[in-house]
């Protein structure tokens, strides 16, 4: 392979060469100049089949609507038209949306503190020298990451219904007061922490992870020139680490936009939370509730569109200000 | 050049796959319509009922065999979302040839052209069904769209027991049913004779329906909506009264903690449909033999309606190739004494057919219920009750918003939050129709 590169190379600068070897050299030189693109191929295909193709697909809806002549009944009654821009706008308009918006983001300023603080903090005592039994209890805090979403909104459900839950049991029984906890504010502090139980696990492990890099004679180094552990960690240690930490919160910022299973989960259990509470299940309740695919996909390519904004704005900004904090 | 050929022979290996795929499936699509034309015909039917699979076997035994006719029954998730799916394969030509579809999804699934009319196959079985369930499958035409399967009118579930402890009568009207909660908030603070749930909007429009409510009618060319009318009105007022004056509990229903609440006795009174006794058997099993049923409380007294809550059809779909065998396993499955008896032993069901409703499977009352020996006979009594209804073409749009207004009008405990939720519902759903292009009368 780099053989026949380098002939392109000279092929391409030699122009005073035999028109023998000159033919030759195209020859190869043309297939290999080929040959990314014929390693690429599947992938592009895959890419154009099942990522391309659907968005594609999703915006040529939100462009369309059904329109009814009459009562609608019999058949030909229905056909789908040209709407132009009226599902964004009507989406784009519609309190709901805004207010389901909200909701998540105040959702998310609990969620995304809370959920990436703990992951530091257990990434930093699993760290610490002394720390016994760090593989168990890297494992036990991992492991509700293990249970998958719904089943996790299920569980917590029963332990916040106070009829059902042994710890209202508890609270009742110790003679404390019992907040109910599916209802206003407290419904942020349920939902969030549900997420807040099953995502800890995996930003501890990706955290955890840089930090097992970080070479040891830059904290003997630290030792030496007398630093404490908690100065380790605060100086050396999250500095360090802040790339992942960057990740983490990137992910956790696009998982808490596209919150849907636990508040679907806990919708049947509570008046509190509507269909709609969040965005996308707005748009799972217009596509399949409604029956309005049109609305649906429009509403979809807001929430992509203000998904790649946020967190790609997000990244920028981390980008700029560590190549500042390196120019310094 | 080695490199060419290597590249080359993967581009023909992946384009052979790739045909062969393509092929595979032709093959297997053409395959299974030359057997139905050959062989005996075979259909699909989308159903969400239990042991639907074992009725078709019986089907496919016996008259299916003689008439040549097989059935696949395809087991479906229950309600709005077999609404969506069956509209999205019919959009793609690939419907079931047969479909349970619950009675307010009829004009849905009509309007957007999944139901065939089905008037000419299903000639003679009209008086199989009493008249209120037999307008759904019409709409109020003189076209059929689907079969009646089964209904589920409205009754009154107490505790007997409890009710003797509290000193309890049973209400036979909504008045007595409001003093009733009253009472025994009274005599025991701690307990609630019912709950009002926003989660089942069909319990409301049950209701609504015995009220008198006619929420979609058609006018010439132009629908009419009248979800916020008098009717309605009383009955939300009415709940949203009891629910603001902390009369009754106001949580949802299909709870872990509504179960529990069923089960201990802190409810103990439900208005559901016939039906209740499959749920209360699996939500409260400590409680089998305590409770009775009664008719619904009527608006006035010497009244006698109720409303129906669930209940479902089977229809045919336009896709299907074979009407006529389609109509004629849906007739055996609907009117059919075997089949029928069948439905009710492995389904659960009650029959929409009037024969049906008393003797053979149903002479029994269910375990839950052995001290009510007569509860069967009773309910079909109040099954011949059952106030028309009128479903328009969006009825998931009203439901869905029913959920979300009321739900929130029931947190808020207020009675004026029950009105505007009920007119709430009226505009989105005339919104929602106009925004379809329906002409919609004012």
């Amino acid at each position: 392979m780099s053989g026949t590169t380098m002939n392109t190379g000279k092929a391409a600068h030699g122009s005073g060469r035999a028109p023998r070897a000159r033919s030759r050299t195209r020859a190869t030189g043309g297939s290999v100049r080929r040959a990314p693109y014929a390693f690429l191929f599947p992938a592009v295909v895959l890419f154009l089949l099942f990522f391309v193709l659907p968005i594609g697909y999703a915006v040529y809806l939100s462009l369309r609507k059904v329109e009814v002549k009459g009562l609608g009944l019999g058949s030909g009654a229905r056909s789908e038209v040209w709407t132009g821009l009226s599902n964004y706008t009507a989406a784009l308009s519609d309190s709901e949306l805004v207010n389901g918006a909200l909701r998540v983001l105040g959702y998310g300023a609990i969620v995304v503190p809370v959920m990436l603080g703990s992951a530091l903090l257990f990434a930093l005592m699993l760290d610490t020298e002394r720390v016994r039994l760090t593989s168990f209890t890297r494992l036990a805090i991992f492991l509700p990451y293990a249970i998958p979403g719904v089943i996790a909104a299920l569980l917590w459900g029963f332990l916040y219904l106070p009829s059902v839950s042994p710890f209202y049991f508890l609270l009742d029984k110790a003679g404390l007061p019992q907040p109910d906890l599916l209802d206003g504010g407290p419904l942020f502090i349920a939902l969030s922490n549900i997420a807040i139980w099953g995502g800890t696990g995996f930003n501890m492990i990706v955290i955890y992870t840089s930090l097992r890099s970080i070479p040891v004679e830059v904290y003997e180094a630290a030792k030496l020139d007398g630093c404490s552990p908690l100065q380790i960690a605060l100086r050396i240690k999250i500095p360090m680490v802040a790339p992942s930490l960057v990740l983490t919160f990137f992910f956790s910022i696009i998982a808490t936009l596209q919150v849907f299973a636990e508040p679907t989960t806990l919708r049947p259990l509570t008046n509190s939370v509507s269909t709609t509470w969040s965005p996308l299940m707005k748009v799972y309740q217009d596509a399949f509730g409604n029956n309005d695919i049109y609305s649906a996909a429009a509403q979809a390519v807001i929430i992509a569109v203000a998904t790649l904004v946020l967190s790609f704005g997000f990244l920028r900004v981390a980008n700029a200000r560590s190549k500042q904090e390196e120019a310094r | 050049m080695q490199f060419t050929m290597r590249r080359r022979l993967v581009a023909t290996s992946i384009a052979v796959a790739l045909g062969a795929t393509t092929l595979a499936a032709c093959s297997s699509d053409s395959d299974g319509k030359d057997a139905a034309d050959s062989g005996p015909v075979s259909l699909t039917y989308w159903a969400w009922a239990p042991g639907m699979d074992k009725v078709a076997a019986i089907w496919n035994k016996g008259p299916g065999k003689e008439a040549g006719i097989q059935v696949t029954v395809k087991k479906q998730a229950s309600g709005d979302e077999l609404v969506t799916k069956i509209i999205t394969a019919a959009k793609a030509k690939k419907a079931p040839d047969l479909v349970q579809a619950e009675y307010q999804a009829i004009p849905t699934l009509v309007s957007n052209d999944v139901l065939a009319d089905i008037t000419d196959e299903v000639k003679g079985t009209k008086d199989k069904f009493a008249p209120g369930i037999w307008q759904q499958v019409t709409l109020g035409t003189d076209s059929a769209y689907a079969l009646p399967q089964d209904s589920g009118p409205l009754m009154f579930y107490y505790r007997e027991d409890l009710f003797k402890k509290y000193e309890l009568t049973v209400p036979t009207t909504w008045d007595e049913f409001a003093e009733t909660a009253r009472k025994l908030k009274k005599e025991d603070s701690s307990k609630a004779l019912t709950t009002f749930s926003a989660n089942d909007s069909g319990q409301f429009a049950g209701l609504a329906q015995q009220a008198g409510a006619k929420w979609w009618t058609t006018e010439g060319q132009k629908w009419k909506v009248s979800i916020d009318d008098a009717a309605t009105k009383k009955v939300a007022d009415f709940w949203g009264g009891l629910v603001e004056e902390g009369a009754i509990d106001n949580q949802p229903m299909y709870t872990p903690a509504w179960n529990k609440a069923l089960n201990t006795g802190k409810q103990i009174a439900w208005v559901s449909a016939v039906w209740a006794p499959g749920v209360l058997t699996t939500g409260a099993p400590d409680t089998a033999g305590k409770w009775a049923m009664a008719p619904l409380p009527q608006w006035s007294k010497g009244e006698n309606a109720t409303g129906s809550w669930g209940g479902s059809s089977t229809g045919i779909t336009n896709d299907s190739q074979h009407k006529e065998a389609a109509a004629k396993f849906a007739t055996w499955l609907n009117t059919d004494e075997e089949a029928l008896a069948a439905m009710v032993k492995e389904g659960g069901i009650y029959p929409a057919a009037t024969a049906a409703q008393t003797g053979g499977a149903l002479s029994k009352a269910p375990d839950f219920f052995s001290n009510q020996p007569d509860f069967y006979t009773k309910a079909a009594e109040i099954a011949k009750t059952t106030a028309p209804s009128a479903w328009g073409p969006n009825v998931n749009v009203a439901y869905t918003t029913f959920k979300d207004a009321f739900g929130k009008a029931a947190k808020a405990k207020s009675k004026a939050q029950f009105e505007s939720a009920l007119t709430a519902m009226q505009d989105d759903t005339v919104t929602d129709m106009k925004k379809q292009g329906f002409e919609v009368a004012e």
